[in-house]
């Protein structure tokens, strides 16, 4: 139970009202798919997991990843990577600079851009580094998404709904995509959706809230 | 990371702000209230009397000066949120309402003095609605003799003041529209029968003057105790209470100091009544509304009540800018008679003669709004930074903190501050003047950058948390970046309302800090009409064109950015 994220007895309240319960453990390159109907929490739990819980809700019990109990940490130090449905790309920002944003520190100027490039290179956006994200399509937008959140090197990785918002065709590319690379990084992996099929082709342990 | 700038723990910013808010307004109250009771040791007294109160009642003009001030200002207030209303009532949603809107919002920042000296070059006797008149018309071949403008009843005042508050009424308004669901209101009072100025004033109006409030109540008692546009547009003798208290406060004679402080309390009492009266009006408005709505009638027959609006909002920036062009050609006029509707011929010599007081002025100008402005965007931020990191949000109390220096009468407390001032040997000078006019910069900064503050998709904070970027980096390198447009229209909008400050700076700054504000209302009394055109020109320049860069720089800064350009 040390290297996955382990949600000791997590129960999330608000005004002394139960919202979500849940005891549960991920492995490293595991899927967790958490499903049910809009307005149940779903995305709340995430935001607890990245502690970005908003006060009027309280948390108990412990959330820990790789040994770590990350409950008190502040978000920036937690080292849990979230996509959400829109890929809120800086807008600011060009693509390369977007990633250069997520991308852990150290390493001189070079040794960076070549990172950068090799990341934009693996999801097929060779020479994407100075465009403006704006300029981009749904589909671009999400890998450059998922290559930002990577570079940062998360220990987690949470899913906000995040391939509701493409055309099925390029739903299934990117969705497959993003289990690919959280499988091959040995990333436990948090899904919150309604779409069946997310949960289908995550393969992994399904957990329905009412 | 190591962070460089490191955020307070302690609610720095907004104790700061609180104090920048109350401090001024209540230490000026307390200099007025002491020398009012004949307390003002600097000229030998030592109170408690009543004598100061026994001389502002002897003073013959007391009775006049205080109708006017009530009636000019309860006129301006009600005329302007009225023509407002009916803009809106009649417009609202349309084509015709956007092109009045383009038409008026410009208008926003130009400061009041430059505008009112615009309305006085346009209806004076001499000014350009008369010679367009003259001679075929009207008989006359030179300016007739007639009290046009400082008319005994302060019309010409109350026409300058409704000029410039329309505008402001106008946005703050449709800022507010936003909060309401006013299209699907429309429609179903409309599918009931009701013609289009009913519907919107029985199904809007209710909802939208709830949050409009407060800016009401500042154009109320703005309106009653305004200093520069009575000096301009207003009677002289007598003038206004508020420009009597103005005179008696730069009277060599110190004595008169505590005749001043009598009449800024009574000019404070009215006002409260006034307040009073505003709000009993808004029971008895609610009341006729209610049984209107009773009897069930329609109002179908709206179209001239419509076309009204529409006349109205037209002649309102027809006026300002027509007034503008006026200063302009006043600048660089050279002979111009009557009833000539353009100078024989035009000329740089205004402009030569005046160069070196006029840049000057603008030098001074700019330093004390560079001043005021940057500690105020300063604070501001601070403050919506800090609520936002402890969740705190702004209360309905905390709303009417904000306004407080906008809803108190200047003349009742500024004259107080500057006797205080002096009180404690503090050098009139740039600083003090910075300071106060902070006091009423900061109110319209934090309206002007709350919303989009708080519309900003905390989404990306997220996000950036995720990849490991501490709050200070998610401030300075995502949201302060990416709100880029708005926080340029806030500082634009702080440059515009310090520009505009006359009395602050006049006394505060003890009559020896000379602003293009102050130089250009020190004119108006000499009636050299080319100084005012330079000065007033000046004047607008400096307040217009932070904005024109607040638009430009965005757009050129993000012109590769096509996320930033729209919304």
């Amino acid at each position: 139970m040390a290297d996955g994220l382990h949600l000791d007895q997590v129960e999330i309240t608000r005004n002394g009202t139960r919202l979500i319960a849940i005891d549960t453990y991920v492995a490293p390159g595991e899927v967790l798919t958490i499903m049910g109907p809009s307005g149940v929490g779903k995305s709340t739990l995430l935001s607890a997991v990245t502690g970005t819980l908003s006060p009027e809700f309280t948390l108990s019990g412990h959330i820990r990843l790789m040994g770590r109990d990350l409950t008190a940490l502040p978000p920036e130090e937690r080292c849990v990577g979230i996509l959400f449905q829109d890929a809120l790309l800086f807008p600011h920002l060009n693509v390369g600079a977007n990633l250069a944003f997520g991308l852990a520190p150290g390493g001189t100027r070079a040794e960076r851009r070549a990172k950068i490039d090799a990341a934009l290179a693996e999801v097929g956006l060779d020479g994407f580094a100075p465009r403006d994200p704006a300029t981009l399509s749904g589909g671009q937008r999400a890998r450059v998404a998922l290559m930002r959140m990577l570079l940062s090197e998360p220990h987690a990785l949470l899913l906000d709904e995040p391939f509701s918002g493409l055309d099925a065709d390029l739903r299934d590319q990117v969705r497959n995509l993003v289990f690919d690379h959280a499988k091959a990084r040995g990333l436990p992996v948090l899904l919150v959706t309604h779409d069946e099929a997310d949960a289908e082709a995550a393969g992994g342990q399904v957990i329905v809230l009412e | 990371m190591a962070q460089t700038i490191r955020f307070p723990r302690l609610p720095l910013f907004p104790a700061l702000t609180v104090l920048v808010l109350l401090g001024p307004v209540a230490a000026g109250l307390w200099g007025t209230l002491l020398p009012a009771f004949g307390h003002l040791p600097a000229a030998g007294q030592t109170g408690p009397s009543l004598e100061a109160f026994r001389a502002l009642f002897g003073w013959p003009g007391i009775g006049p000066a205080i109708r006017l001030s009530l009636t000019t200002g309860l006129a301006a207030a009600v005329l302007s949120l009225a023509i407002t209303a009916l803009i809106l009532a009649g417009w609202a949603g349309t084509r015709g309402f956007r092109v009045l809107e383009r038409l008026l919002s410009p208008f926003l920042s130009v400061p009041h003095a430059a505008a009112a000296f615009g309305l006085a070059f346009l209806i004076a006797p001499s000014g350009w609605i008369a010679r367009l008149f003259s001679p075929w018309l009207t008989g006359w071949d030179r300016p007739p003799d007639l009290l046009i403008l400082n008319d005994p009843w302060g019309i010409a005042l109350t026409l300058g003041l409704v000029m410039k508050e329309v505008p402001f009424l106008l946005l703050m308004s449709i800022a507010a529209l936003g909060q309401i669901d006013g299209r699907r209101r429309m429609a179903l009072s409309q599918s009931m029968g009701y013609g289009r100025i009913s519907a919107w004033m029985f199904a809007i109006f209710p909802a939208l003057y709830a949050r409009i409030r407060l800016p009401v109540l500042v154009v109320l008692t703005w309106s009653m105790s305004v200093v520069d546009v009575a000096v301009i547009l207003g009677p002289s003798t007598p003038a206004t209470l508020s420009v009597q208290i103005v005179r008696w406060m730069s009277d060599p004679e110190i004595a008169f100091r505590l005749q001043a402080a009598a009449a800024a309390l009574v000019q404070l009492a009215l006002v409260i009544g006034a307040v009073g009266v505003w709000f009993l009006g808004e029971t008895l408005l609610a009341r006729l509304t209610c049984m209107r709505i009773e009897a069930g009638r329609r109002g179908r027959r709206d179209r001239p009540l419509r076309v009204a609006g529409f006349a109205l909002g037209t002649l309102i920036s027809v006026a300002l800018l027509l007034g503008l062009l006026g200063l302009a050609v006043w600048s660089i006029a050279g002979f111009w008679s009557f009833p000539d509707l353009m100078p024989d011929q035009f000329t740089t010599r205004n402009w030569m003669r005046h160069h070196m007081g006029s840049l000057d002025a603008l030098g001074e100008t700019a330093l004390i709004a560079a001043l005021a402005v940057s500690i105020g965007m300063l604070l501001t931020i601070g403050c919506l930074e800090t609520e936002e990191r402890r969740n705190l949000r702004l209360t309905q109390r905390g709303l009417w903190l904000i306004y407080l220096p906008l809803i108190v009468p200047q003349t009742a407390f500024l004259p107080g501050l500057q006797t205080l001032f002096l009180g404690i040997g503090l050098d009139m000078g740039r600083a003090p003047v910075a300071l106060a006019h902070l006091v009423f910069v900061l109110p319209y900064l934090r309206l002007s950058l709350e919303g989009p503050w708080r519309a900003w998709d905390h989404r990306q904070a997220a996000v950036a948390a995720a990849l490991g970027a501490g709050p200070d980096r998610v401030l300075w390198r995502i949201r302060l970046p990416m709100l880029l447009a708005p926080l340029l229209t806030a500082l634009a909008v702080g440059i515009a309302v310090s520009v505009g400050q006359y009395l602050p700076t006049l006394l505060i700054g003890g009559g020896r800090v000379e602003t293009l504000t102050t130089e250009a209302v020190a004119l108006a009394s000499g009636g050299d009409r080319r100084a005012i055109g330079v000065f007033g020109l000046m004047q607008t320049a400096a307040a217009l064109l932070p904005f024109a860069l607040a638009l430009a720089l965005p757009a050129l800064i993000w012109r590769h950015r096509r996320g930033l350009l729209h919304g």
